[in-house]
């Protein structure tokens, strides 16, 4: 036991995939204690969306997890529908079904790849984002937009495809699995990579399910839960997917599901442009002031880092009463004081990293 | 600096010192110009932009611009994102750490102004420039990273016109076409045309 040192590490810090500030407790090299400090990028959405009518908060559930605004979005407005009793077109369900996917490769890709650039293996990065780049082209083709879509509304979504889209999204689901399969091999597959990640901040499948972790967390640790199969929403039921599942819960197990469910998601994809029919994207007669009666509902989707969940209680009013999100990212990130004990300095990042927090949904 | 202030300004007021002044200017901005390394100080959603201005397709490192996390090495820096009053002062410090000269983009709404957040909310500063001094504001949620390109072009400009002697400005006359000028353009067309030399 040598002298204990508190090293304090964030709000901006290159590591810690944004602000979020980290006050360490070391012995030596070892991490005895973390204490995460929240916070910084707390911007009062849920306060925000009471002075909002229903169409207004939109553009704010964006906001909240940039790097998949889609799910968001969706989320938002499948509350929305359940408290309004709107039914949405065949056609805008699978748009959504379609887009969330290809939001889910967008969103992995900026996991995988900070993994490896977490363990000093840059180059992965490279390529994940490239794959990313492509995915946010076809997204400002669809609305415009390279980041904040505001694409699914209540009601549907608000345009259709345009024209070449499809052929262009079939083209990509087409050449990125075996882009990932290239990143397996050389990510994955090399010495160095996986002796870094292999054995590091396991988690337990009890704890897992205890500390009310979801997403690639959950399934890295072998817990197979993912609200598509098991609390079936939209289309799903009618698409024919697997879920990956890791086995050790070790940070390596987490980054490799996440790969694999990006080549999972283009076969969703490719299933939901075969099925899709023309018809119309936005439900009929919604109008712009949503109102409904006074009264509650919950919906939650899955989300690219897991159950993302929107609650909101009306009181009769063209406003949200309140608006309250279940943020899948604040609850794994409440993992990272047991993951991190007993590790050393270096794999707390990658701890960290393999959590794949998004800190605008974090601190909302 | 303060040695190289005063020398500034004794060449200024001397006689025939400004055109050592000139030449020392000019070999100055060049070298500041030519490699503004940024600060990368992302928070929030156009971070990711940031991110991606340095990946390929759209590659800074071309201009020689490189994110450094390090405000001890960076000249530029570069506020993407919301800035909230629990990050100002982390913010505020790692600006007093980067070594003068040293130059601030606001990139995004959020920093110019609080942009959606301007409204309605408790915990947003309304604009990076309450505290910090802006040189190039970046509109835009979130801007392309094209945006940011042309940012630091434009940031380039007002290098090139500082001068070390305090108080004085320099006037260049830029040569390249610049993105953003078409009529620079329109003039290497009109010489590739043949319009230009008979
Ligand atoms: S300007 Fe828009 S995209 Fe940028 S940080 Fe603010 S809300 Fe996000």
């Amino acid at each position: 036991m040598t002298e204990e040192l508190v090293v304090n590490i964030g709000p901006s810090h290159p590591s810690t995939h944004g602000v979020c500030r980290m006050v360490t407790t070391l012995d030596g090299e070892i991490v005895r204690h973390v204490e995460v400090v929240i916070g910084h990028l707390h911007r009062g959405i849920e306060k925000m969306a009471e002075n909002r009518t229903y169409l207004q908060v939109v553009p704010l559930t964006d906001r909240l997890d940039y790097v998949g605004s889609m799910y968001a979005n969706w989320a938002y407005c499948r509350a929305v529908e359940r408290l309004a009793g709107i039914r949405v077109p065949e056609r805008a369900e699978y748009l959504r079904v379609i887009v969330c996917e290809l939001q889910r490769i967008a969103s992995h890709m900026m996991s995988v790849g900070p993994a490896g650039a977490d363990v000093g293996a840059t180059t992965a990065f490279m390529y994940t984002f490239a794959q990313r780049e492509q995915v946010v082209d076809l997204f400002e083709q669809l609305c415009g937009a390279r980041l904040t879509y505001n694409y699914v509304r209540p009601g549907g979504v608000s345009m259709d495809v345009p024209e070449g889209w499809v052929d262009n999204v079939r083209a990509f689901c087409r050449s990125h699995p075996s882009a990932m399969a290239e990143v397996d091999r050389f990510l994955f597959g090399n010495v160095i990579a996986r002796q870094r990640m292999k054995g590091i901040g396991v988690l337990a499948p009890e704890d897992a399910v205890a500390w009310g972790a979801s997403g690639p967390v959950a399934r890295g640790s072998g817990v197979s839960w993912d609200l598509r199969r098991d609390d079936s929403y939209s289309v799903y039921p009618r698409l024919d997917f697997d879920i990956p599942l890791g086995s050790n819960g070790d940070c390596y197990d987490r980054a490799r599901v996440r790969l694999w469910e990006a080549i999972e998601s283009c076969r969703i994809i490719e299933q939901a442009l075969d099925q899709i029919e023309p018809g119309p994207v936005m439900a009929e007669a919604v109008p712009r002031l949503i109102t409904p009666r006074p009264g509650e509902a919950y919906d939650h989707i899955e989300g690219a880092r897991g159950s993302l969940g929107v609650y909101l209680v009306s009181d009769g009013t063209p406003r949200p009463y309140r608006m309250k999100v279940r943020s899948p990212a604040f609850c794994n990130l409440a993992l990272v004081p047991m993951l991190a004990e007993g590790h050393t300095l270096s794999d707390l990042v990658v701890i960290l990293g393999s959590l794949d927090p998004v800190f605008g949904e974090v601190d909302r | 600096m303060a040695l190289i202030d005063d020398l500034g300004k004794a060449l200024d007021s001397s006689p025939g010192g400004s055109v050592i002044l000139t030449s020392v200017d000019a070999i100055m901005d060049w070298s500041r110009g030519k490699s503004l390394w940024t600060m990368p100080m992302g928070t929030a959603c156009c971070a990711m932009e940031l991110i991606a201005a340095s990946f390929s397709k759209f590659d800074f490192d071309r201009h020689g611009t490189i994110p450094r996390a390090d405000p001890r090495h960076t000249d530029v820096m570069v506020v993407a994102g919301t800035i909230t009053y629990k990050m100002a002062p982390a913010v505020q410090r790692l600006y007093d750490q980067m070594p003068d000269p040293k130059w601030v983009i606001a990139m995004g709404n959020c920093a110019v102004s609080g942009g959606i957040f301007y409204y309605d909310t408790y915990s947003v500063v309304r604009g990076v420039d309450e505290f910090l001094p802006v040189d190039v504001y970046i509109a835009g949620c979130p801007p392309r990273p094209e945006a940011l390109q042309d940012a630091i072009f434009q940031l380039r400009k007002k290098v090139d016109s500082e001068s070390v002697a305090p108080g004085r400005v320099r006037d260049v006359e830029y040569v390249l076409p610049l993105p953003g000028d078409p009529r620079a353009g329109d003039r290497i067309q009109a010489l590739r045309d043949g319009g230009g030399r008979k």
